[in-house]
């Protein structure tokens, strides 16, 4: 019996430390990538290379969703708006839950499931082929070579597929309300123009953006540079990093808009 | 393997796009171009109650906008609310315009709408406007309405 409870606040402990450990070597995987990123600017063309797989690559899905998602918030708030006869206010809807929400935090999740998932199964598959490790035999610094320019190519592109999501968004919103259904285009921009703040929306989405940005790619390169190099570990690796980056940004959205818009 | 100068353009036209998003979000949709109306000049009025009048709102005359709400403040030594407006200076109002606080339908925004007077004097920078409207509030009419009615009944 006795026994049996220790066994159980051994487990508890042992899981505990478990965790703060690998945050402590997650933590310090991320300092070295930022110490080794000298090489990505002197070479700049490995992370253009990276940008291409990254950020290229990413546009069609972003590009596609945005445009439905604008278009579902154009339709959906129009049906609730025009009960109040204030359909008018439909461009200011799909612009600020666009701006200030959904564009960062809905391209941060495709982005990770994208792209991020990407890198972590490439980074795993060059560890598991010890790939990685004929790089160090070589005396080129894998992470300088391989996981930063990837890292800075995830947290360039980010930003941008953000704001290319929310313009799409807009951009479907207006096709919906005003080319579909015939809310007057001029009180469709002018609500939206008057309602939407440069500082407030704009520059605190693009701020989210950033930090999405950098939180899915760490995440993406630690879990590809920490997997185990079996074809279990990649595919375990990359699971872990979907599923982490978007608690990671549910969680700092949170925080980020706690921060932002009710000015603790 | 991806040809160099096929990869240089992709991320070119991808960043180019990503600029020019942030273009768009900032000017077409944030407004920042009219931020500060480049050439204006400014008036103030006085009001008894300003309801949900913002700072930004629109000042707007026969439904034009010519101008923003720039500062709203408190007077202490009058006890109503100083609104300051920025008007676009292609728009010259008489001296005796009319400025009163009105909403956009039942639940729209609230703005400063301007009526012209017939006055030969134009308003200039800094100048007050005399005549004005405070906002609607709904539970003064609704209070006033009641007055009335309650005084009505009291005839018969």
């Amino acid at each position: 019996m006795f026994k049996h409870l220790a066994a159980s606040i051994r487990g508890v402990g042992h899981r505990t430390t478990e965790g703060i450990w690998q945050l402590g070597h997650a933590t310090r995987f991320f300092l070295l990538v930022l110490l080794k990123s000298g090489t990505s600017f002197r070479r700049f063309g490995l992370v253009i290379r990276e940008l291409y797989y990254v950020g290229v690559l990413s546009l069609i899905i972003i590009v596609v969703s945005g445009l439905f998602v604008g278009m579902v918030l154009g339709l959906q708030g129009y049906e609730t708006l025009q009960k109040y006869g204030s359909e008018s206010a439909v461009g200011t809807l799909v612009a600020l839950s666009l701006v200030r929400e959904l564009g960062p935090v809905v391209a941060a999740l495709l982005f990770a499931s994208r792209a991020g998932s990407a890198i972590t199964a490439e980074i795993g598959l060059m560890k598991a082929t010890e790939q990685l490790a004929a790089m160090g035999m070589m005396a080129v610094d894998p992470v300088a070579r391989v996981v930063a320019p990837r890292f800075w190519a995830g947290v360039i592109s980010m930003p941008f597929l953000a704001a290319i999501f929310s313009v799409m968004g807009v951009f479907g919103g207006y096709l919906v309300t005003v080319t579909f259904i015939g809310v007057d285009a001029g009180s469709f921009w002018s609500q939206m123009q008057s309602n939407v703040d440069f500082r407030i929306d704009i520059l605190n989405g693009f701020i989210k953006s950033c930090f999405f940005g950098v939180a899915v790619t760490a995440i993406a390169v630690f879990e590809g540079y920490d997997s185990p190099p079996t074809a279990e570990g990649v595919s375990g690796a990359t699971t872990r990093t979907v599923v982490t980056s978007s608690l990671v940004i549910l969680g700092l959205d949170f925080i980020l808009t706690a921060f932002m818009f009710r000015g603790i | 393997m991806i040809q160099r100068r096929t990869l240089d353009f992709w991320v070119g036209l991808f960043v180019m796009a990503g600029i020019a998003a942030l273009m768009f979000l900032s000017l077409k949709v944030g407004n920042l171009d009219t931020y500060g109306i480049a050439d204006s000049y400014v008036i103030k009025g006085n009001f008894d109650n300003i309801g949900g009048l913002k700072i930004r709102a629109p000042v707007k005359s026969s439904g034009v906008v010519v101008g923003r709400v720039a500062d709203i403040q408190f007077s202490t030594s009058t006890y109503d609310a100083i609104v300051t407006m920025n008007i676009d200076s292609r728009y010259q109002f008489p001296r005796d315009t009319f400025a009163s606080i009105l909403t956009a339908g039942l639940l729209g925004e609230q703005y400063i709408g301007l009526a012209a007077g017939g006055d030969e004097a134009m308003l200039k920078e800094g100048d007050t406007i005399m005549k004005t409207n405070s906002a609607m509030v709904l539970e003064e009419m609704i209070g006033r309405f009641l007055f009335d009615k309650a005084s009505e009944d009291n005839d018969f």
